[in-house]
């Protein structure tokens, strides 16, 4: 881990893609949970998600 | 990574909490409903068997053999399972999109941020798709589900061009964008919904309520927890 304690703000747009990459990673990581338990369509995770299914309003059968 | 890590650890504390909150309120709220309209349902299919033939062959749901939870406690349990790893993956969304625009700095700010999640996810697909209680026949499952991610995509871009565009230009386009999916039109069942009317209404105030309540302690949980992880 490099320590960047001067110039702090002199590369503004790698300081960016830096932050970028983990934030969209997270993002993703987010998405698929979402996914895997509102969305699958596989009779056995819609069973079992059924009722957050419906709680949540995510569309169900 | 300490960014990545810090967003996931704040997520999975603060998407627990929420989901352990929702399914709290989800037993007073949305379960009755749910097994309520669940007896309608299966009167309906009972009938439907009973005339020979008449079930339509696009009825896909409750496949024979397919597991299912029993009721009771296994089915409480997977319901939680569920409720929590949605409300993680909430907290991802909502704690990356807020890293985006510099973290968030209170609980305060946590809450707004909530209320955009509320809206997002909750208010604007319901508009052209009310939660359905199980017995209402919707259309098909998949273009139900392009529709519920495109509005909710489409609501959140909107919000983010309001909160952060410079424009007048960015403000027209968000509010065209915002109105745009109700405007082409949710997919809409073909026939009307079999259980009663009341039920079905009930069901859709509870499911917003609860939605309002657990965006409110997400936002506001995941606003208090970030700047002690803030050293990212």
């Amino acid at each position: 881990m490099s320590n960047a304690t001067s110039l702090p703000r002199s590369s503004a747009a790698g300081l960016v893609q830096a932050r970028a990459l983990p934030i969209v990673s997270a993002m993703l990581l987010g998405v698929m949970l979402i996914a895997g338990t509102g969305f699958v369509s596989i009779s056995a995770v819609h069973n079992a998600a059924h009722d957050q299914r419906h709680a949540i309003g995510f569309p169900c059968h | 990574m300490h960014i990545f890590r810090n967003i996931v650890f704040v997520a999975a504390i603060v998407g627990l909490a929420a989901g352990l909150v929702l399914t709290a309120i989800q037993q007073f709220g949305t379960q009755p409903l749910i097994v309520k309209a669940e007896v309608v349902e299966q009167q309906r299919e009972a009938a439907a068997e009973a005339q020979p033939h008449e079930h339509a062959a696009g009825d896909h749901h409750h496949e024979e053999g397919a597991w299912e939870p029993a009721d009771g406690a296994e089915r409480f349990g997977w319901t939680l399972v569920a409720n929590i790893l949605s409300g993680v993956g909430f907290a991802l969304l909502l704690l990356s999109a807020s890293e985006l625009k510099g973290g968030l700095k209170s609980w305060r700010e946590g809450l707004l941020w909530g209320l955009a999640g509320f809206a997002v996810f909750t208010l604007a697909p319901s508009v052209g798709l009310p939660p359905q209680a199980p017995g209402v026949e919707g259309a098909p499952v998949l273009d139900r589900q392009i529709w519920w991610v495109a509005t909710a995509a489409a609501t959140a871009i909107g919000l983010a061009l309001i909160a952060y565009g410079r424009s007048p230009l960015a403000a027209v386009a968000a509010v065209a964008l915002i109105a745009a999916p109700h405007i082409i039109g949710a997919p809409q069942p073909t026939e009307p919904p079999a259980i009663p009317h009341d039920l079905a209404h009930g069901f859709v105030v509870a499911v917003t309520v609860t939605g309002f309540l657990f965006w409110a302690t997400l936002g506001a949980l995941a606003g208090a927890l970030r700047p002690r992880f803030s050293d990212a």
